[in-house]
């Protein structure tokens, strides 16, 4: 399997790689895939006043491809609203890293990641405005 | 200075002994005639090197020359065992017996002549990867032709206990046929003792040339075959087709030398084996994959638990090993061998192959035991899985979204 220079940089130094304390304020995250299809990533967003995502930290069990994927998706969320942030496509994330055709779906793993983090975070939103 | 990458795939396929090169080169450009030719010294000279090699590879395994067949390699040898002996026997039966974790070469063919009418039944291995013999009896009908089982297997090394099956089958009159490419120069095969009817040869696991393998075929009692390949009649009609008299005489070559040699060779490689497995078992949740101790030396295959086979393949990058066999990895399922074990899934995907040879060195196992510690623990810290079993889940009760 040849990788793209972008997909070895990103493995080779993966950027915002850990965890934040489950309790900490406007924290949330997203997990996705199963250890069975041999993909699962994690992608924790920090959000601020406004919705702004301050922060993003990710860990991916995955090939170069989805830890690749998930890197660069903590990247591009960083200084982006919530919303903005589920503007962000698969075919974008496949693009820069120039995925090849068997690898996309490390791309729709890492586009889900990011919805399932930001319905996390609106899911605590809202339950906190109810109480 | 320690070259790089280090081979460890030895399983995959070997480098051709330099001995083993040497004597092929004359076959190429002065001693070129066609063994077929028999009005002329080209063709007598050509013949006379097929015959010496075909006698070498009939003394590894105890056998009669004339029982040993020239093919392409264990694929075709496999290929024409089944096919030969099914499509002869199909006036008796129509049942073949093949275990699950048999190569692809032997499933493939299989799945062939299911679409040509015959019914196969894929046997489950145990969970150390060895055929159990009361399933396999159970599993035998009246109709039940050809059974074939490998004798080492390619993924994990296991020795099925091909003297045991074989008495089954010779007590009721069914072929055996064993697939035996992983198998020469790594464990003595006596095909005077072992009731084996049709037995696959490759000669490049064993340093020989590749596109060059043989068929075993029992002349007492005598097995018969419906040849696949038509032609000039060469093989005794068994497989047409001009001799390739340089790759014969390598496999010839490979085969002595492993006759000569395995005994010391087997022993060093153990050695090396076992170094490798001890260097790394102080690594938290590495599960060995398959039985230790009825497995060739030269195998070790290991589940790094947490960490997926091809991001580890990518980080130790410095090691040519494989995830699975080198036939399945360029698709994203895990090993359908480790999945016959039993094994989950992500245990599965987490395995990686190292196969030693003949020309593995102390100092290569030892750089790559400390490249490994390095790039497991950077990939666990990398694992959200990790990090779910570090704070105490258990991951079989978490609900995946599977995609």
């Amino acid at each position: 399997m040849a990788y793209s220079i972008k997909v070895l940089d990103h493995y080779e130094n993966p950027r915002n790689v850990g965890s934040f304390g489950k309790e900490e304020e406007g924290v949330a995250t997203g997990m996705v895939g199963a250890p069975a299809c041999g993909d699962v990533m994690k992608l924790q967003i920090k959000v601020g006043k406004g919705g702004v995502i301050e922060d993003a930290k990710f860990k991916t069990y995955g090939c170069g491809s989805a830890i690749a994927s998930s890197s660069l998706v903590t990247e591009w969320v960083k200084g982006k609203t919530i919303d903005q942030a589920l503007d962000i496509k698969n075919t974008q994330i496949a693009d820069e890293l120039a995925l090849p055709p068997v690898k996309i779906h490390c791309s729709i793993l890492a586009e889900d990641a990011i919805k399932a983090a930001v319905a996390d975070y609106k899911k605590k939103h809202s339950e906190q405005v109810s109480v | 200075m320690l070259k790089q990458p280090i081979y460890l795939d030895y399983s995959a396929t070997t480098p051709v002994d330099v001995r083993v090169a040497e004597k092929m080169i004359p076959y190429l450009v002065e001693k070129f005639g066609n063994p077929a030719s028999r009005s002329h010294a080209f063709g007598w000279e050509a013949e006379a090197a097929v015959e010496e090699a075909r006698e070498e590879v009939a003394r590894l395994v105890n056998a009669d020359p004339k029982e040993i067949v020239w093919t392409s390699g264990a694929t075709e040898s496999n290929n024409l065992a089944l096919k030969g002996a099914a499509q002869f026997l199909a006036g008796k039966g129509k049942h073949l017996v093949t275990v699950k974790t048999e190569h692809k070469a032997i499933l493939d063919t299989c799945r062939e002549l299911e679409r040509q009418g015959f019914e196969v039944t894929y046997l489950d291995v145990r969970d150390d990867g060895l055929l159990d013999l009361e399933v396999f009896k159970a599993a035998l009908r009246p109709d039940t032709i050809v059974v074939s089982v490998m004798f080492v297997n390619n993924e994990i090394g296991v020795i099925q206990p091909i003297a045991e099956i074989g008495d089954i089958c010779r007590a009721r009159g069914i072929l055996f046929h064993v697939d035996a490419a992983q198998a020469t120069g790594k464990v003595v095969i006596d095909l005077a003792a072992l009731k084996v009817d049709l037995m696959s040869f490759s000669a490049h696991k064993t340093y020989g040339p590749k596109g060059i393998g043989a068929l075993y075929v029992r002349r007492k009692p005598r097995v018969r075959l419906t040849a696949q390949m038509h032609g000039g009649g060469h093989e005794r009609g068994f497989r047409s087709g001009t001799l390739a008299t340089h790759q014969i005489v390598g496999m010839g070559e490979a085969y002595r030398l492993a006759r000569l040699e395995m005994g010391a060779e087997n022993e060093r490689i153990r050695m090396l084996r076992d170094r490798l497995l001890k260097g790394l078992s102080d690594i938290d949740e590495v599960y060995v994959n398959g039985d230790l101790e009825r497995r060739v030396p030269h195998n070790l295959n290991i589940s790094f638990a947490y960490v997926e086979g091809e991001s580890l393949l990518m980080a130790i990058k410095d090691l040519a090993v494989s995830s699975g066999s080198a036939c399945t990895s360029a698709s994203l399922e895990p090993s359908y061998v480790l999945r016959a074990l039993g094994r989950e899934d992500e245990l599965a995907h987490s395995s990686i192959r190292f196969t030693l040879g003949r020309f593995t060195t102390e100092e290569e196992i030892d750089y790559a035991i400390k490249l490994l510690h390095d790039k497991i623990g950077r990939l666990r810290e990398l694992s959200p899985l990790w990090e779910m079993v570090q704070e105490g889940v258990d991951l079989s009760t978490v609900q995946w979204a599977a995609h």
